[in-house]
C-alpha cells in the first residue's frame, strides 16, 4: 500500500449520542458506522465518511442503497471504504440483498468513475482475492471489534 | 416497466444443479457430437475455484456431476468454452491464466496452460474451426492464439485498444472476425489483415455511433451470423446487423449497424444474452429475472422491431450471470447465479400452438 497517508490530519467528530427509539431498536447506519477508517483509528462515523442519512434500506424488496463521504474529494481510499462497506453490509443481511454504493454527490473529484468500479461486481469480487487487499479490508471491518 | 408478455409460452423449470459452493459465472454446452444418443453435456465454472461437468443420464434425463476440475486455477474461474470438436475446454481466471482441458472420455486433464495476460482473464473463445483461441481481461488487452499440434498454442496477437477492461470476446460463427466488448462501454471488432497475419480493430461501436452508455457485459450472434445482440449495465439491450454476404465474400469489410435497442425492460444490469438457433434472445439480469425476446413481425416499417414474449422473475435467488441455449435441444435453457445455482429450464409455447417467431 502507499507509504505516506492520503490524508494525515482527518477532522474528527465526537460520536453522536443516540436515544434509543421505541419503534426502532436501532437506525440502518449501525451495521457500518463503526468500520474502521483504513489509514487512521477512527470509525467510519466518527471521520464524517457515514452518516445515519446516508443509508436507506428496502426490507420488502431486498435493496440497500448506501452513500458515503470521503473526507478529501481525491481520496483513493474510496474504493477500499467502498469494499469494506460491502463486506459488512454482506455480513449484516441475508445474501440476496442487493447493494448499491455511491459517494455523496459533489464529494469527489472521480465519482462516475469511482461509483462505476465500486458497483462492478465482477470487479469486486477480483479486488477481495486480492491478499494485501482483503487483509486491509478486514482489518477496518474487525479490528473495531476487538 | 414495460410488461408486453405473450400468452402462449411457458418457462419449465426441469433442474437445480448444486455443487459449487460460491456463485456460479459462467455455462457452456458441449457442442453437439452430430451423431444421436450421445449425451448432453453442460460445463460450469465458478468463484469456488472449480470447474464441473454436468452430464445428462440417458436412464433419467438428469443431470449429475460427472467431474469437477480442481486444484489448477488459483483464483475465481469466470468464463470456459468447448472447442468446436468437443474435445477441448478452455477455462480462464481471475489468476491471469486459461487452462486448457483434454476430454479424455471423461476424464479430464489440464494439458496446457496459456499464461500473458497481465490480471484477471475474463473470456475465452474458440473460432468456428477450432484453429483460433481468444481470450481478453483486466489488463484491457484482448489476446489471440493459434492452436497447434501436440496442444501446443501460440499467441498471434495481443490486440490493444480498449481503454478498460475487456469483459468478453466471441468469435462470429461463420467468418474469422473477433467481437470484443469492455467496461469502457464500446464493442471493437477485430479481424485480419488480408494476408499478413495482422489483426486490428476494423470496427469501434460506441456512444458517438448508438453504442452502450455504460459497460458492455456480453454479446451473442445469431445463427446466420448476419446479426448480433450485446447486452450492458446501460440497462438495454441493442441489436446490430452487417451485411453478411459481403463479409463472407472476403470483398473487404462490411460494418455493423445498430438496428435496435431494447430499453424499459430491466432495471438492474444485464450480465448475459445468447441468441437461440431458432432465433429467440434471452437475458439474464441482476433483477434475478430471465427474459425472452424476438423479433416481431408487425410494423416493418422501420426495419425489425423486437419484443418481449416472456419474462420469468425471481428465476433465482439471486444475480444471474449466465444463460445459455442448449447445444442440442432447441427449447432446452440453462442458467447460472450468485447463489452458487444452475438450472435447467425449458421454453415452450403453450400446448397446440406453434411457436410464432
Amino acid at each position: 500500500m502507499t507509504l505516506g497517508l492520503i490524508n494525515a490530519n482527518p477532522v474528527v467528530h465526537a460520536k453522536r449520542e443516540r436515544f434509543p427509539r421505541l419503534d426502532d431498536p436501532h437506525t440502518d447506519d449501525a451495521y457500518v458506522r463503526d468500520i474502521r477508517d483504513p489509514e487512521h483509528p477512527y470509525s467510519l462515523e466518527q471521520l464524517s465518511v457515514l452518516s445515519e442519512e446516508s443509508i436507506s434500506v428496502d426490507e420488502k424488496l431486498g435493496r440497500i442503497l448506501i452513500s458515503f463521504t470521503p473526507t478529501i474529494q481525491h481520496c483513493s481510499m474510496a474504493t477500499v471504504i467502498g469494499l469494506c462497506l460491502r463486506e459488512k453490509l454482506k455480513d449484516c443481511f441475508p445474501p440476496h440483498f442487493k447493494v448499491d454504493i455511491k459517494v455523496a454527490p459533489g464529494s469527489h473529484a472521480n465519482e462516475e468513475s469511482v461509483n462505476k468500479q465500486l458497483n462492478d461486481k465482477e470487479r469486486v469480487a477480483a479486488a477481495l482475492e486480492n491478499p494485501n487487499l482483503r487483509q486491509l479490508v478486514e482489518e477496518c471491518l474487525y479490528s473495531s471489534e476487538l | 416497466m414495460k410488461n408486453s408478455v405473450d400468452e402462449n409460452f411457458e418457462l419449465n423449470e426441469v433442474q437445480t444443479l448444486e455443487g459449487h459452493t460460491d456463485r456460479v459465472w459462467s455455462l457452456a454446452w458441449k457442442p453437439a457430437p452430430g451423431i444421436d444418443g450421445v449425451p448432453a453435456v453442460l460445463a460450469s465454472c465458478s468463484g469456488d475455484r472449480t470447474v464441473r461437468i454436468w452430464e445428462q443420464s440417458p436412464a433419467t434425463g438428469c443431470f449429475q456431476c460427472k467431474a469437477v476440475l480442481e486444484d489448477t486455477h488459483t483464483r475465481t474461474v469466470r468464463s470456459c468454452a468447448w472447442s468446436p470438436s468437443g474435445k477441448f475446454l478452455a477455462t480462464s481466471s481471475f489468476d491471469a491464466t486459461t487452462a486448457i482441458w483434454e476430454d479424455a472420455g471423461g476424464d479430464f486433464s489440464c494439458v496446457a496452460t496459456l499464461e500473458g495476460h497481465e490480471n484477471e482473464v475474463k473470456s475465452v473463445s474458440w473460432n468456428a474451426s477450432g484453429s483460433l483461441l481468444a481470450t481478453c481481461g483486466r489488463d484491457k488487452s484482448v489476446w489471440i492464439w493459434e492452436v497447434l499440434p501436440h496442444n501446443e498454442f501460440e499467441c498471434v496477437s495481443v490486440l490493444q485498444g480498449h481503454t478498460q477492461d475487456v469483459k468478453m470476446v466471441q468469435w462470429h460463427p461463420s467468418v474469422n472476425i473477433l467481437i470484443s466488448c469492455s467496461y469502457d462501454n464500446s464493442i471493437k471488432v477485430w479481424a485480419e489483415d488480408g494476408d499478413s497475419d495482422d489483426w486490428h480493430c476494423v470496427q469501434t461501436l460506441n456512444q458517438s455511433n448508438s453504442g452502450h452508455t455504460s459497460t458492455v457485459w456480453a454479446l451473442s450472434f445469431n445463427a446466420s451470423g448476419d446479426k448480433m445482440v450485446t447486452c450492458s449495465d446501460d440497462l438495454t439491450i441493442k441489436i446490430w446487423g452487417c451485411d453478411i454476404i459481403r463479409m463472407q465474400s472476403g470483398d473487404g469489410y462490411a460494418p455493423w449497424m445498430h438496428i435496435s435497442t431494447l430499453s424499459g425492460y430491466h432495471d438492474r444490469t444485464i450480465f448475459s444474452i445468447h441468441w437461440s438457433r431458432e432465433g429467440i434472445i434471452c437475458s439474464g439480469a441482476a433483477d434475478d429475472a430471465i427474459r425472452f425476446f424476438t423479433e416481431s413481425k408487425d410494423d416493418l416499417v422501420d426495419g425489425p422491431s423486437y419484443k418481449l414474449i416472456y419474462k420469468k422473475e425471481k428465476a433465482h435467488e439471486m444475480d444471474i450471470n449466465a444463460v445459455q441455449w442448449s447445444s442440442m435441444e432447441n427449447n432446452r435453457l440453462a442458467s447460472a447465479s450468485d447463489d452458487g445455482t444452475i438450472k435447467i429450464w425449458e421454453f415452450i409455447s403453450a400446448p397446440g400452438k406453434k411457436m410464432h417467431l
